[in-house]
């Protein structure tokens, strides 16, 4: 969440030359003995997988850029690298101001706890205060619909209702850069709408800068001006969205 | 939705801030969880540690303490110290490898999660001195002005079990063997202090070596119980060589801890 301040200020998100290699090694070391056979067969700990392999590219401020790929290309990896939830092995990422990640919502919800125990939980790992949740718990239930439901253990829940809670607490806020990795899908209908008036909303602020994942290239033409094509970690491609969607497509035909 | 709330309320101000918030919260929960669904709720952990004295006394008070004087709080007081580093500890070991799905959604300081467990151990604990109250009460006990040096023998021995939290933790991500190995450890270091037995039985039995001896007086429980009965039992200050080893033990494990803490974390979510 720190605000960097220093040169360059008009970028809002910076990845410079990002690899991430993860661990694929087949299974976790278990006990002693396997440790010996992997030690002789020198791998160890780790068999390399390489998710992401150099991506650079920076987005300005007040931008709406897309990220499209294919599935296990790589999206999901670098926004959680830019969230901060995993740190790239190689290069590096600068943001500039908060992030309000949803990509991965609900962290912390413990099914036996209540919505509002959950609220408060969420909310402290997402660096909210305590006043600013007990200010905005009205709205966030407001928005969730689920004012009844407050008090009952979230095991209780339809996995919708969890997620509109989630998708309340961590929109809650404008924040200065909005990460949305397909997000949209969850609930019904009715709030899939207003969750993307939501996303709407933040992006007519013209304050927020976006970084948009989706599988529908027309949501991704619809919402963003620019598009970052990364396919198996290898950065494909770079531009203005339509150009980048078009060739996105083309790649099947 | 809220443009006109001022961002400097909305986000915590420091990192410091934030994580206080989020340790606040995860020992809520932990304490929530824990009592949810028992009758009794706290009052086991007032309970507990008492039906431990009253087995112990019965089972030992022939054997090893008869010499001692109010035997029972003598058990209750080593019996829960103890049982706060070996709770924590065993918490700790587990904390990072269950937090395994925060840590893969949430950007969040990855010490918190050891340290929620010693905290939440230190909140037990404190029921359990409601424990020592009632003996105290029914031995005629007198509590005197030595309990202020109550919460800087907590402290030390908070420190204590982080520096172990910390390191155990972080190890068990790597090597599953430290679960194992931990449960071996507690047990050794169990009989190596003396809860129920009376050090001056070592030292006045010449058949025991030497180094047993010494090694028993290093032993940082040792020391940390030692603290505890002077200031619940004994109605003394501790010590300069109980204080000093109570201070460097602290300072030690949470130098170890810390080391091997920042030297894997950025690992963690590889491998849990
Ligand atoms: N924690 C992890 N450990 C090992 N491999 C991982 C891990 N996370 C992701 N990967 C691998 O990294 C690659 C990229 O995954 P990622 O989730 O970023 O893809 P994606 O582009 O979001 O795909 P999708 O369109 O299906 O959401 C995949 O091959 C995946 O197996
Ligand atoms: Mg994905």
């Amino acid at each position: 969440m720190a605000i960097n301040q220093t040169a360059a200020p008009e970028y809002a998100i910076e990845v410079n030359d990002v690899s991430m290699v993860f661990n694929m090694a087949s299974e976790q070391l278990n006990s002693l003995k396997e440790y010996f056979i992997k030690l002789a067969r020198r791998e160890l700990f780790f068999k390399e997988f390489r998710a992401l392999d150099h991506v650079s590219f920076k987005v300005p401020k007040g931008e709406v850029m897309g990220l499209v790929g294919t599935n296990g290309s790589g999206k999901s990896t670098m926004l959680k690298i830019i969230a901060g939830v995993l740190e790239p092995s190689e290069g590096s990422v600068v943001v500039r101001g908060n992030i309000a990640p949803l990509i991965e919502l609900g962290a912390g919800f413990d099914l036996e706890l209540t919505a509002r125990e959950n609220i408060y939980l969420n909310g402290s790992l997402l660096g909210y205060t305590k006043e600013f949740i007990d200010e905005h718990l009205d709205e966030i239930v407001e928005f969730a619909e689920l004012r009844d439901f407050m008090d009952m253990p979230l095991k209780n829940y339809s996995s919708g209702m969890v997620a509109r809670i989630a998708f309340a607490i961590a929109t809650i806020t404008e924040p200065d850069v909005l990460i949305v990795d397909e997000t949209l899908s969850v609930g019904d209908v009715f709030f899939q709408e207003k969750c993307e008036r939501r996303i709407q909303s933040f992006i007519d602020s013209g304050n927020v800068t976006v970084l948009f994942v989706s599988h529908s290239i027309e949501q991704v033409e619809r919402l963003c001006t620019s598009a970052v094509w990364i396919e198996r970690g290898k950065q494909r491609m770079i531009g203005p969205v339509k150009e980048v969607c078009e060739a996105y497509r083309n790649q099947f035909n | 939705m809220s443009a006109t709330t001022d961002l400097s309320t909305t986000y915590a101000k420091s990192g410091i801030a934030k994580d206080v918030f989020i340790l606040r919260q995860l020992v809520t929960k932990d304490f929530k969880l824990k009592y949810r669904r028992s009758v009794l709720g706290v009052v086991w952990s007032v309970l507990n540690p008492l039906l431990m004295m009253v087995v112990m006394s019965i089972v030992f008070s022939y054997l090893f303490g008869s010499n001692i004087e109010n035997f029972p709080l003598y058990l209750i007081v080593g019996n829960i110290t103890f049982s706060l580093m070996s709770d924590s500890t065993n918490a700790a070991l587990w904390s990072i490898i269950d937090a395994a799905p925060l840590l893969k959604k949430v950007k969040v300081d990855r010490f918190v999660f050891p340290v929620q467990k010693v905290l939440f151990a230190l909140v037990n604990f404190a029921f359990s001195l409601i424990a020592v109250a009632l003996v105290m009460l029914w031995f005629h006990v007198m509590p005197t002005w030595h309990l202020v040096w109550l919460p800087v023998c907590l402290v030390l021995l908070m420190l204590f079990c982080i520096g172990i939290g910390l390191a155990i933790g972080s190890l068990a991500v790597f090597f599953r063997d430290i679960i194992h190995l931990w449960g071996v450890v507690i047990l050794a270091w169990t009989y190596l202090t003396p809860i129920f037995w009376d050090f001056s039985l070592l030292t006045s039995n010449p058949a025991v070596p030497s180094w047993i001896i010494t090694l028993v007086k290093v032993n940082p429980m040792y020391n940390y119980i030692t603290f505890m009965r002077d200031i619940f039992l004994w109605q003394q200050s501790p010590s300069m060589t109980t204080l000093a080893a109570c201070v460097l033990w602290a300072v030690v494990m949470l130098a170890v801890g810390f080391v091997i803490f920042r030297k894997t974390e950025h690992k963690f979510i590889l491998y849990v």
